[in-house]
């Protein structure tokens, strides 16, 4: 059974997280009072764009023909290196917190690549957005994971899950502190308010989406797919990292039960955190993300500061 | 035959092929040709042959240790030692010159009949062996000999395209600021003397206990700045920006790759190798280095729009991050956790052979590009990536090394620096954690930034549509250039594919030293081509690279066959808001990183200039034209070295009062000269 299991984990992440981005809408549609799409809409979407024709700009270079494919590949690579809700994959020796950072980074790269290709100013001021915006998130990312190490004795991801649930109480208050500075983090890497609209590309503050303005169909639908991904990929490290309930040690259909019931139960926290946050507040002032940022890369020092 | 080239003879001989290769040169200087194919063809055989004696050396069993000729002076010996740190240098460097000097033989054409090849060629051998020399030399007076051959050639060739002006203001500077560092280098060597009483490098290290801590610790802070200078950590850097992007592009490459190392391996040497042991706060002092350099050296290169001096300031952050794993390797050591500093140390050495093949790949192709579009601003390039298809690739790959992106081999050196600054915040008894948190966060921010600066150096070269009539018509390399190239950026896949290997190597590397003997058990495996740190962590670079690889085959294949077979892709132009679309929309890569520098304008104080021209002076409503100058104070020259500067000017004017110019007040002078000394020897 749990070969299965090593088989479909890359698959996971792309088959799911289609239904994330529908429930986080679902919920915010609620919360406006608004009635709003199924929650099956994103896949209903994808399937709409894949089977579009295309236009690609003449001044589009391979880069932008590819990105695409790379930035989808790079988050299916992230998805079987990071735990889900089985511990015992044969991914788990490779799932180092900083290859996982770094190979994330492979498709912020293409991506702000891919929007500086077509010569538009949209994409060019997104991407010096997009690329100001993760330079300064990846510290706050690469320190919270750090905190769990810290606590754990590893930096590989699968054992800070087994062991951040075992950790003392007194690691409780840095274990909190980081997962705040990760859920800033989480907001800023997955395009979410205040960072970034996921839901428009009319305003040049927009940063993710005005970067993949000039792309349509099947390229469109990968590119729309590796930001649910992404986003999916994120939150399930925010689940299991910080709260570790749940997950499957060894293969059992109990187990299995528990360890999907729980997993859906802890997404859907974050979904409600998400739509909760984009309904009630205003996307910031670009020049003022970096102090959320810098906030969080804080938050992190004093957790060092409280275990040490 | 191996046995032959790690012998004596062949280093003499590797010696004796760049000196064929200078001498050569310079008698053939009549005929542009002849002399570059005879110095490239010297450069390149010589460079060969010592790949093969440095990587016979590196897997040697004992250290070569030997001298050449007798001395007429007792303190000149002209003694070698190859240890597997000197073979490991010299493998670099040999590495690195023989694809620069491919890439050369096409390079160097465009200088024909504007200025002498044979004088290229004369210097460019002699630097080569000049740095053999430097990484090999066991004598202290030896060595400066050859530190000055090396300095001196490299000086030559930074003001080689002498019709501008700039360059030779950069070469000047460069002449003056590596002096400076020599004299402090001189410094240091003296009060090793002064102790040990011999310029030998293995008489100092057996006499290290005769040296009083105060002496060492200022040797330690002369041969910082000393080597330093030369490394370029700031604020010593303030040539490098100059002098890289002055030289021809394949000598930038060199420079940049491997001159610049040289500082870092005398550091090793004498830090790790001669003077142990030495107190805490060496590392201390070297890990805050390491942090300010790689932090303000890529925040410099975002703000630069000249493609080689943003390069040269990435080597700045580069020699960061190399001095981040000295750094805590020389902190580990002072704890006593050698097996801990052995892993910051594997981390040092690996980003230096790292950053000599990526960063001379950078600069080949942003030679390529120059070559081409006869700028190197680049908001005068543009669309090069079809006009250059190759040349784009290979600066991609090198933009992905450079900016730590697996598979590539900047990746593994950076977690294994990660990781060395880790273990100090997680070892238990660590009294300088901050220390590790801040060189740590530094490490963190770095990567973001270069990141960022990458995708605008990229897109603003290679992307969207050209900017210039010159990018208009700029065709692909010729092959030599693009060989040079090609095998750069093979060479960094396959170290970082193979960064479980490297780093073996590395840790034999290490190992060698004294302190690194008798491990109780060591903290870095690498086995089966896995690194590992302690039970802390690990990676493993072939299935990084096969995941890739497959799931980029995978996707590529599923979307195209299974999911839209039928859909049609058309061409068309770039939507343009209704507008004419024409280069000026594209962002310029002043544009692009202006938020960031905007964000960090505490530290890079920005500055900005406006004037604007009305058409009508009265009324001021109709503005003829605007224009925006963007800049940046230079905090080091206005309150460093402009000081400085005053200060000695001063000082030169007072002591011009001396000079008379009266026969008698010199005479006068020499007798008091006379009777000072005889006080003195009473």
């Amino acid at each position: 059974m749990n070969i299965i299991f090593d088989i479909l984990q890359p698959l996971f992440v792309p088959l799911l997280s289609p239904l994330l981005i529908g429930v986080v809408k679902k919920i915010k549609a609620k919360m406006q009072n608004r009635q709003g799409a199924g929650v099956l809409q994103p896949y209903r979407d994808l399937w709409k764009l894949f089977h579009k024709d295309e236009v690609i700009s003449q001044d589009a270079s391979w880069i932008f023909r590819m990105a695409p494919y790379i930035i989808f590949a790079v988050t299916l690579i992230v998805g079987a290196f990071i735990p889900i809700f089985n511990l015992n994959t044969f991914t788990a020796p490779l799932g180092d917190l900083l290859a996982v950072v770094y190979l994330l980074a492979i498709g912020t790269f293409f991506l702000a690549l891919a929007g500086i290709d077509t010569g538009s100013a949209f994409g060019g001021f997104a991407s010096s957005r997009e690329m100001t915006v993760s330079a300064l998130a990846e510290v706050g990312l690469i320190f919270s994971f750090f905190i769990l190490s810290l606590v754990s004795g590893s930096t590989n991801l699968f054992t800070i899950a087994d062991s951040v649930l075992v950790a003392n109480i007194t690691s409780l208050q840095p274990i909190i502190l980081a997962g705040l500075g990760y859920f800033i983090v989480l907001l800023a890497e997955g395009g979410r308010y205040p960072f970034d609209n996921p839901a428009t590309h009319l305003e040049l503050t927009m940063i993710h989406e005005a970067m993949i303005l000039e792309y349509c169909g099947r390229r469109l639908a990968l590119m729309e797919w590796a930001a649910a991904n992404k986003l999916f990929i994120f939150m399930t490290l925010g689940a299991n990292l910080f709260f570790p309930w749940g997950l499957m040690h060894e293969f059992s259909l109990a187990a299995l039960i528990v360890a999907v019931a729980v997993f859906a139960l802890k997404l859907s926290a974050f979904c409600f955190a998400i739509a909760f946050i984009e309904s009630g507040i205003a996307k910031f002032r670009f020049f003022r993300l970096p102090d959320l940022l810098i906030v969080s890369f804080i938050l992190n020092i004093v957790a060092i500061g409280l275990i040490k | 035959m191996i046995e032959f080239i790690i012998s004596p003879d062949g280093f003499i001989i590797l010696l004796l092929l760049f000196l064929l290769g200078a001498l050569g040169a310079a008698l053939l200087k009549n005929n542009d040709e002849s002399a570059n194919y005879w110095s490239s063809f010297f450069a390149i055989a010589g460079s060969l042959w010592g790949v093969l004696f440095g990587l016979g050396s590196l897997f040697a069993v004992r250290p070569l240790l030997f001298t050449i000729g007798a001395s007429p002076f007792s303190l000149l010996q002209f003694s070698f030692l190859i240890d597997k740190l000197a073979a490991f240098f010299v493998f670099i460097i040999c590495l690195i010159a023989l694809f620069c000097s491919l890439y050369g033989i096409d390079y160097v054409r465009q200088y024909y009949r504007k200025y002498s090849i044979g004088s290229l060629g004369f210097f460019y051998n002699l630097f080569i062996a000049g740095m053999l020399l430097v990484v090999t030399a066991t004598n202290g007076l030896f060595f400066l000999l050859a530190w000055e051959i090396m300095s001196v050639a490299s000086f030559f060739l930074v003001i080689y395209d002498r019709h501008e002006q700039e360059n030779i203001r950069a070469g000047f500077l460069y002449l003056v600021m590596t002096h400076v560092g020599t004299s402090f280098i001189i410094a240091a060597f003296l009060l090793l003397y002064k102790f040990t009483g011999s310029f030998e490098f293995s008489l100092i290290r057996n006499g290290a206990g005769m040296i009083p801590g105060s002496v060492k610790n200022a040797v330690f802070v002369l041969s910082l700045i000393g080597f330093g200078t030369k490394a370029g950590i700031i604020p010593l850097h303030i040539w490098l920006p100059g002098a890289h992007p002055a030289a021809p592009s394949h000598v930038s490459g060199l420079m940049s790759g491997v001159m610049i190392k040289t500082g870092i391996y005398m550091m090793i040497r004498i830090f790790l190798d001669l003077l142990q042991p030495f107190p805490l706060w060496w590392g201390v002092v070297l890990l805050i280095t390491g942090a300010v350099s790689s932090l303000l050296g890529v925040l410099y290169a975002l703000t630069e729009h000249d493609i080689k001096k943003l390069l040269a300031y990435h080597s700045i952050e580069n020699i960061g991050i190399i001095l981040l794993g000295l750094g805590s390797a020389l902190t580990f050591l002072s704890l006593q956790m050698p097996a801990l500093a052995l892993v910051g140390l594997v981390a040092s050495l690996f980003h230096t052979l790292n950053h000599a093949t990526f960063k001379s790949l950078l600069f080949l192709g942003a030679g390529s590009v120059i070559n081409q579009t006869h700028t190197r601003n680049m908001e005068e390039y543009g669309g090069l990536i079809k006009l250059m298809p190759q040349t784009a690739l290979l600066f991609l790959v090198g933009s992905m090394a450079i900016t730590a992106l697996p598979p590539f081999n900047g990746f593994f050196s950076e977690w294994l620096t990660f990781q060395a600054l880790f273990q100090g915040i997680a070892a238990p008894n660590s009294q300088v954690i901050w220390i590790f948190v801040i060189a740590a966060g530094a490490l963190a921010f770095t990567g973001g930034l270069a990141l960022a600066c990458f995708v605008k150096a990229f897109g603003a070269i290679f992307l969207a549509r050209p900017r210039s009539d010159e990018a208009k018509h700029a065709k692909e390399s010729s092959p030599f250039m693009l060989a040079g190239m090609w095998s750069l950026g093979a060479l960094s896949l396959l170290f970082g594919v193979g960064s479980g290997y490297v780093s073996q190597v590395l840790q034999a590397v290490g190992g060698e030293f004294a302190v690194f003997q008798n491990l109780p058990a060591p903290f870095l495996h690498t086995e089966g081509g896995w690194i590992t740190v302690g039970g802390f962590s690990s990676v493993f670079a072939p299935a990084i690279f096969l995941a890739l690889l497959l799931a980029l085959l995978a996707v590529v294949f599923a979307v195209n066959r299974l999911l839209s077979r039928r859909q049609t892709v058309r061409t068309g132009p770039t939507w343009d808001c209704g507008t004419d679309l024409t280069p000026r929309m594209e962002i310029t890569s002043t544009g692009f990183a202006r938020s960031i520098i905007l964000i960090f304008k505490g530290i890079l104080k920005p500055t900005m200039q406006k004037a604007v021209e009305y058409r009508d002076g009265e009324s001021r409503y109709l503005p003829k034209s605007r224009m925006i100058k963007l800049g940046m104070n230079d905090i080091y020259e206005k309150y460093l070295y402009e000081p400085a500067q005053a200060f000695v000017l001063k000082f030169s004017l007072y002591a011009k009062k001396v000079q008379s110019g009266l026969i008698n007040m010199y005479i006068l002078y020499i007798l008091i000269a006379l009777v000072g000394v005889l006080l003195f020897s009473l």
